[in-house]
């Protein structure tokens, strides 16, 4: 971004064409290097002053230089072996890649969630075998918007339950933990059947979880239509987005379920076809279930 | 509906011990569920039949062990702690 540049040096503008020293400042930078200039003599006087008397002792004794070689050595020791043994469990790069997001990838994700009727192209971006980044192709799964969806929907519900007087702080972890059972549920059932049907897919567990957190963003806007204009609001609005997650999981889980000819279009007759056609349609019919599940007693 | 984490794990429990009980000669083999018997859809996609034999199969081969262990600890923590 452009922040070393615009901060601060506006009046400048005109020196900076010429090549000034601001050119080969770090990049990096979010904030003007006030340290740098006139203020050295400054630095050298505060920043130093409570650290001077004490700090050059600390600094000067061997025994605790000692120390803190070994001290400082030990941290990154220990860092190092977390991080080696905690990616064994957790593929931390791989999760990664599925919050690499940006602002205008959420919106449009959004967008498209409670709308996906204009949507045209569906299919994932791949480069050399491995998906995009969901920064730059709007169809690639994210996990931001289903754990932030998951942890607003906490906060609604609490919200909901506190306009009804039924609210305790207990409450909050339980809907928590439910939520996060039937989530759980709903991802080793689909892997089950995934299993059974032998489908040859690259749908990772990860990306499941992603799909199944896309409902979250309906629910909230289910319970918030309802807290604002009680139960037909939200029950409309629970219709609409029912109906636009379940057009959202087919079109997406379409293409990476089915086999090449059939996600085109073309019907494709045997059984094989039809029955992963019956497995994406379970799926997305599950998702209106799990919504209304696990919103219908939070509006009263 | 309050799930918590802890009803899930004992439904897991509870399903896996399910599927670790089936007998093979004994019960699997009498109603055509038996191993033996699915073999032979080298090539082809195995149907959905198939699939679910191999993986009670492999469920019971794989678990039998940790479910001694997981069995024992949940019976020594319910008594304990009810």
């Amino acid at each position: 971004m452009e922040y070393p540049n615009q901060s601060g040096f506006r009046q400048q503008a005109g020196v900076r064409m010429r090549g000034t020293p601001g050119d080969p400042r770090d990049p990096s930078l979010l904030f003007d290097d006030t340290s740098a200039g006139g203020d050295k003599h400054d630095l050298s006087g505060v920043g130093k002053g409570p650290g001077v008397c004490p700090g050059q002792a600390l600094i000067s004794d061997p025994m605790s230089n000692l120390a803190l070689a070994y001290g400082s050595s030990l941290a990154s020791h220990g860092r190092e072996m977390m991080d080696k043994n905690l990616d064994r469990f957790i593929p931390i790069s791989k999760l990664k890649y599925y919050f690499a997001v940006d602002t205008v990838y959420v919106g449009k994700k959004l967008g498209l969630l409670v709308f996906p009727y204009m949507h045209d192209n569906w299919e994932v971006i791949y480069q050399q075998d491995t998906p995009v980044a969901p920064r730059f192709d709007i169809n690639a799964p994210d996990l931001y918007i289903p754990v932030m969806g998951f942890i607003t929907y906490i906060l609604v519900a609490g919200l909901a339950l506190g306009t009804q007087n039924r609210f305790s702080p207990e409450i909050l972890g339980i809907q928590a933990s439910s939520a996060l059972v039937w989530l759980i549920i709903e991802v080793l059932a689909v892997l089950l059947s995934l299993y059974l049907v032998t489908v040859n897919t690259d749908l990772t567990t990860i990306d499941l979880v992603a799909f199944s957190g896309y409902k979250y963003v309906g629910m909230i806007v289910g319970v918030i239509a309802g807290l604002l204009f009680g139960r037909m609001g939200y029950h409309l609005s629970l219709l609409w987005c029912c109906v636009s997650t379940f057009v959202f999981t087919i079109r997406t889980l379409r293409l990476k379920i089915l086999s090449e000819a059939a996600a085109e279009g073309r019907l494709v007759r045997g059984a094989k076809n039809q029955l992963r056609m019956y497995l994406t349609m379970a799926i997305a019919a599950a998702q209106p279930v799990f919504m209304y599940w696990l919103t219908f007693h939070l509006v009263r | 509906m309050a799930f918590t984490l802890y009803a899930l794990i004992q439904t897991a429990i509870l399903l896996t011990n399910a599927i670790a009980v089936l007998h093979e000669e004994r019960f699997l083999s009498k109603i055509g569920w038996g191993a033996e018997q699915s073999i032979g859809g080298f090539g082809d996609e195995p149907g959905i039949k198939a699939q679910l034999l191999n993986l009670i199969r492999s469920v019971r081969t794989v678990m039998r062990v940790p479910l001694i262990a997981v069995n024992a600890v949940c019976i020594v923590l319910l008594l304990l702690f009810g």
